[in-house]
């Protein structure tokens, strides 16, 4: 063996090792993700209707376009109020799922894995479940029996616009699937804290919410920024549910319309508008990027804990 | 019509969120399409691979597989998808892996005309062309030439329960007032007067409301048809209809379905021809079909949304002559299979004339009717320069004229100016 290879595979064939290893999910990267993502912005700059190799450029026309398109800048603003509301609802929520389950004293696990379970559930049968059984706008749905005991009319909960009730089913339902995900997230985070610590609190005469404050949020501030940034990103990324509760017969309703689905109308159904749909994908993932960098700044991701 | 068929829609629809995603990966990078092997096979023969949207009828499957194993000329596999076919077939055209012989819904899209990835197909129907019913060929024709061949004819009516319009002392109504008059009247605490749908008539009712009105999506030289005070007062009408609380909204199942019908959710339901043998099962003899009504006696006519799927030709196949010959085989001269195709399955109409008179389902009672406002007043579910985009832009405005009561003059202008930047691109 030539000393060339024996230099390239490295001292124990560690090289070697490593290619096999981590080359096929490179591989699987590249050509799934990475080139994709690249095709996507090739395309963004022509006019690339029903196909992927088009040839008309248009320079920056389809972002002009798509920045001029009131329906997407309203489902961008949507989102941006969504994910305002969501964001700390869901974080409050799990957090304060995985304090309560920290301090279960029996049963602790069975708590853990309840909370946990409707992160296996698929986003689209619990859309299902709610839209079909729980939120169901005829007078035997869930929701109507149990104010229909109240005296209260049934209300086509996803029908109407006004109130928007379809909000309280989209909200509900996501806070279901993923508050137990974060949960777990924030339990681990709360295992990590030392007890010493805590001990030490106690013996300074620190109780209740001075504890939580000064002791426990701190030293989350790790766990606090990860879930911060998925659930942000979650929150533009959103899709099936919204998909599932809110389209009907070819048509998705202008209002609580996420931006991927706005795009996945334009792009992907009989339009099959690459070039538009690929530049709004661009702007939505430079928006999502420039969120999360701001937010990783302003609460130190990233940064060395001490 | 697009999509809609029978029992197989709520599958389909289950199937829509994950499937539609799944479809587009299989249609991108899968290798398996439904194709035999070009080298290797009996002989001389080519091989085509054909594609159809799964249709909810049992046995139709078989029929199609069935009709493919019977020609002789060529090696035919038949691809059936469920899931999301639309985008599933648009987006297979793109690459090398897709079919040879497809069905769209209403035949291929202008876009897919004009990009040339479907096959002229004008020659095929020779003699018989005057045979096919004119509005679906009209659909499929862009500039003189013929791009799908109708399979067979789905339309929209209204069904409505005689035995509770007569309990109530009402009459078929034949305008929209009577319409919506009628539909209070039948409304009790337990039934609802009507059901056009979940989203309150914004997926179905956009074109009926326009042909009630005398209008139409596009007029005759394909400018915008509806910048017009009737289609103002028409769709004033569907938001008088939502907020009447004589609408069933949030049912189980869709207007495609019967079921909200079925199990006496409703009085009327504007829905689907395929809907019939179940609403006869469930209410034997004890219904009664109807156009959607004209806006009111002095304007407008009543009126049916008609659709069709049609069998085209991908430009990308190796083997374009064959599949043509197959095409022409299957829907032009085999007239027994077509009328096996519309009558042993579903409920559908042969979309040719001799054959819609063959159909023995079709000679009597309600079927007879749906037969009659095809021919009287069918129009076809939306015109083919009306792209994707302006099929958004209108449902949004009908989405806020209905559900937020905005002032319909406004959207319309909105819509207007989309649809005609529309109409200048495909021109263009």
């Amino acid at each position: 063996m030539s000393t060339v290879t024996t230099r390239l595979r490295g001292r124990h064939d560690r090289n070697l090792w490593f290619l096999i290893f981590v080359g096929p999910f490179v591989l699987g990267l590249v050509v799934f993700v990475y080139i994709p993502i690249l095709w996507s912005i090739w395309l963004s700059f022509f006019d690339a209707h029903n196909t992927v190799t088009p040839a008309n450029f248009v320079g920056l026309g389809n972002y002009v376009d798509m920045l001029a398109d009131s329906a997407f800048r309203s489902s961008l603003i949507t989102f941006v109020v969504f994910a305002l509301f969501i964001v700390p609802t869901t974080f409050v929520a799990s957090l304060g799922l995985a304090l309560l389950v920290n301090r279960a004293r029996f049963a602790k696990t069975f708590f853990r894995s309840v909370f946990f379970l409707p992160t296996a559930c698929s986003y689209v049968v619990a859309s299902l479940i709610w839209k079909l059984s729980i939120f169901s706008g005829v007078r035997f749905g869930l929701m109507n029996t149990v104010l229909g005991w109240f005296g209260i009319e049934p209300i086509a909960w996803l029908s109407v616009t006004q109130p928007p009730w379809y909000w309280l089913v989209i909200v509900t339902a996501r806070m279901w699937l993923q508050a137990g995900f974060y949960m777990i997230l924030f339990l681990a985070g709360l295992q990590r804290i030392a007890p010493s610590l805590y001990e030490a609190a106690a013996i300074d005469g620190a109780t209740g919410w001075k504890v939580l404050r000064f002791l426990t949020l701190p030293q989350l501030r790790a766990t606090s920024t990860a879930v911060l940034l998925l659930l942000l990103i979650n929150a533009f990324q959103a899709f099936d549910e919204f998909y599932n509760l809110l389209s009907s017969s070819g048509q998705y309703p202008p209002y609580a319309r996420p931006p991927l689905v706005y795009l996945y109308y334009a792009a992907l159904g009989q339009g099959q508008d690459f070039g538009h749909g690929s530049a709004g994908a661009v702007i939505l993932t430079l928006l999502i990027a420039l969120v999360a960098l701001g937010q990783g700044r302003f609460l130190g991701l990233g940064r060395r804990e001490d | 019509m697009s999509g809609a068929r029978g029992n197989g829609f709520n599958r389909r629809q289950f199937l829509i969120g994950a499937g539609g995603m799944a479809a587009m990966a299989v249609a991108g990078c899968g290798s398996n399409t439904g194709r035999s092997p070009d080298s290797g096979s009996s002989g001389s023969k080519p091989a085509l691979s054909q594609w159809y949207h799964q249709y909810g009828e049992a046995g139709t499957q078989q029929a199609v597989e069935r009709y493919a194993k019977e020609y002789a000329d060529a090696t035919v596999t038949v691809q059936w998808s469920p899931g999301d076919y639309d985008k599933k077939a648009a987006s297979a055209l793109l690459t090398d892996g897709g079919p040879d012989v497809f069905e769209y819904g209403n035949g291929p899209s202008i876009d897919m005309v004009k990009g040339g990835q479907v096959v002229d197909l004008t020659d095929l129907l020779g003699d018989a062309k005057s045979d096919f019913t004119p509005s679906l060929i009209a659909r499929m024709t862009y500039q003189g030439k013929l791009y799908a061949i109708p399979q067979v004819t789905d339309m929209q009516l209204l069904v409505y329960r005689k035995s509770l319009l007569s309990a109530a002392g009402i009459q078929p109504p034949t305008t929209v007032d009577e319409l919506l008059a009628a539909a209070k009247k039948l409304t009790t605490d337990k039934v609802k007067g009507l059901f056009v749908g979940n989203d309150g008539g914004v997926g179905i009712l956009g074109g009926p409301a326009l042909w009630s009105a005398g209008l139409d999506y596009l007029k005759e030289d394909n400018t915008f048809g509806f910048d017009d005070p009737a289609a103002v007062e028409s769709l004033r009408k569907l938001r008088e209809l939502f907020t009447s609380k004589a609408l069933l909204l949030g049912a189980p199942t869709d207007w495609s379905d019967p079921s909200a019908f079925t199990q006496g959710l409703t009085a009327m339901q504007f829905t689907g021809l395929w809907t019939l043998p179940q609403i006869q099962k469930a209410f034997p003899d004890d219904f009664g079909v109807l156009p959607w009504p004209k806006l009111n006696s002095s304007t407008g006519a009543p009126s049916v949304p008609v659709g069709a799927y049609g069998s085209a030709v991908n430009a990308k196949s190796k083997n374009v002559d064959a599949a043509k010959k197959f095409i022409k085989w299957l829907w032009v001269d085999q007239a027994d299979k077509q009328l096996d195709w519309a009558q042993s399955f579903g409920f559908h109409i042969p979309a040719r004339k001799s054959l819609a008179e063959k159909a023995e389902k079709l000679k009597s009672g309600p079927a007879a009717d749906a037969v009659k406002f095809v021919n009287e007043n069918g129009h076809a579910q939306t015109p083919l320069l009306w792209t994707p985009k302006s099929g958004t832009a209108y449902s949004d405005a009908l989405n806020r004229i209905i559900k937020n009561g905005t002032d319909p003059a406004g959207e319309i202008k909105a819509v207007k100016a989309i649809v005609e930047a529309e109409l200048q691109r495909v021109a263009g």
